[in-house]
């Protein structure tokens, strides 16, 4: 078991809530998973972010805040508990991680992208939410998970949301039955898995089908025929959300949409707290069916 | 009346209160407010009374239900009205997944659509659904009925044992061992009787009844080779 929980804003106005809203649903799923949480925050920006994170942040982070001014001149780096997210040009991305990983092998990296951040961590949804300052944070979208785990260790790598590629992330409640085999078919394609959990193998397929063209909801259409297992899963990109529940569809989901947001939550209960909440339309996605929206 | 702010009181209190009702009394009407999708909400009642709760619940909303008219004024989650044994539990809006499963008696009304596997394992409810169920509905059904005013998607009734189901509108797809039957004037009447106890504004006379062929249940000794 585990909780999900999304929001996807349509207009601007709730936007500087963003976190603050996604705390109060992500809190209330602490029943679903009580493990670890996590979550992925999209907010408009020019350049590039990388986020990443240290088990031994307090050591690392002012050794690498100094290593970045000497040779990756241009960055800013934000410190958010064993997280910190560097800030720099648009084409950060194409070096930065590489020497990163020769510089310091022990730190994670959690995410890249133009506008989206991960922070994950073992712990009650409550004191992640905490430790990273969620509800300041503003943004257009996010996505937030809270675990109970049954496919790999209770650890910050295998808590969700993954991300396998700049701006993407997935969050799952489910097990996949398949997922070995499709790591071994994705490393063929050159398409890395790092954790031994099955849900980074979902979200690394959906990276590989939007590499070769597809956008995320024919990305999520393909996976209905090449997943196999139970599921709901709830995709991020820079300007996308989407929804995918299997065909037997055992896990719940509830959407809600307004004029202002389309949100998801594993159970009702996470939504109650959101503006205009008991006029939005409420339905519980179908099986097999995608669910996708864009800004 | 009895009111209830689950806001400010505690849900166990409210169960409490309810399971605590004697078989005479005069407490029969019970209004909780704000439960906010809250699970497990006037489960395990034993008395006559009437609860209306003010809007949308969790799971297992009016589980194990016997003699209480339950009321939803929203939407359910998962597994409302579960085992229920005796009563009325009525929702005004729609239902997640494995609505009335294992239910024993009594009548389960939903006014808006019911999810997947709505009256699995079945055991003598009657269940109404104003509009339409999901897949894998009344799996293994064994006893009662089953009435859909819309549609039935995939696999409706498959393992069906005895329990009888009508659809009004299409069906996707049956399921393994469940045949469409013919409707005789004791259906019509059952019928009749049920769409008028559910509030259902439709005509016996419109609905299909499916049912179980009694080729799965039975051991057949040509099919020993497949055990």
């Amino acid at each position: 078991m585990c909780g999900i929980v999304g929001l996807f804003l349509k207009t601007d106005t709730l936007q500087p809530q963003l976190g603050d809203l996604m705390s109060d649903m992500l809190i209330t799923m602490t029943d679903r998973g009580p493990d670890s949480a996590g979550l992925a925050v999209y907010s408009d920006s020019a350049g590039y972010k990388l986020t990443v994170q240290s088990d031994a942040a307090d050591d690392v982070f002012p050794a690498l805040d100094e290593w970045l001014a000497v040779n990756v001149p241009g960055t800013t780096m934000r410190h958010l508990s064993t997280h910190a997210v560097i800030s720099g040009p648009a084409d950060l991305g194409l070096t930065l991680p590489a020497a990163l990983a020769d510089a310091f092998p022990q730190l994670r990296i959690m995410s890249g992208g133009a506008a989206m951040e991960v922070f994950k961590e073992v712990g009650l949804p409550r004191d992640v939410a905490a430790r990273f300052n969620l509800r300041d944070m503003a943004g257009t979208h996010g996505i937030g998970h809270t675990r109970m785990a049954t496919e790999s260790a209770v650890t910050t790598d295998g808590a969700h949301p993954f991300s396998t590629g700049d701006d993407q992330c997935l969050v799952h409640n489910g097990s996949l039955s398949n997922h070995n085999a499709l790591r071994r078919k994705l490393a063929r394609q050159n398409v890395t898995v790092s954790s031994q959990n099955d849900s980074e193998v979902a979200a690394a397929y959906l990276t590989w089908k939007m590499r070769e063209g597809a956008n995320l909801g024919e990305a999520l259409e393909m996976g209905l025929k090449d997943l196999d297992g139970f599921y709901t899963f709830v995709v991020g990109t820079k300007n996308g959300f989407g929804v995918l529940r299997d065909p037997i569809a055992c896990k719940p989901a509830v959407l809600a949409e307004t004029d202002d947001y389309v949100a998801f939550g594993s159970e009702y209960r996470a939504l109650v707290g959101l503006p205009g909440i008991d006029t939005a339309r409420v339905w519980e996605p179908e099986p097999a069916t995608v669910y996708f929206w864009e800004r | 009346m009895q009111t209830y702010d689950l806001e400010t009181h505690a849900l166990r209190d409210l169960n409490a209160a309810l399971q605590g009702q004697s078989q005479q009394t005069n407490e029969t009407l019970w209004e909780v407010s704000n439960p906010k999708g809250a699970h497990a909400i006037a489960v395990g009642l034993d008395a006559p009374i009437e609860v209306t709760v003010l809007g949308p619940t969790g799971y297992y909303c009016a589980g194990m239900n016997k003699q209480a008219t339950v009321n939803v004024k929203g939407s359910v989650g998962p597994g409302v009205a579960e085992n229920m044994m005796s009563g009325t539990v009525i929702v005004e809006g729609d239902a997640s997944q494995y609505a009335g499963a294992t239910a024993h008696g009594g009548l389960l009304v939903i006014k808006g659509n019911a999810s997947s596997r709505c009256g699995i394992s079945m055991k003598g409810v009657d269940i109404v659904v104003h509009g339409n169920i999901g897949h894998m509905s009344a799996f293994m059904a064994q006893k009662g009925n089953l009435v859909v005013l819309g549609d039935a998607g995939d696999a409706l009734g498959d393992s069906i044992y005895e329990a009888r189901l009508f659809v009004r509108g299409s069906v996707k797809s049956l399921g393994a061992d469940c045949i469409e039957k013919e409707m005789r004037p004791e259906h019509i009447e059952l019928l009749a009787d049920l769409l008028e106890r559910a509030g259902a504004d439709a005509k016996p006379e419109e609905f299909r009844r499916y049912g179980s062929a009694r080729q799965l249940y039975h051991f057949h000794v040509d099919n020993a080779s497949a055990y």
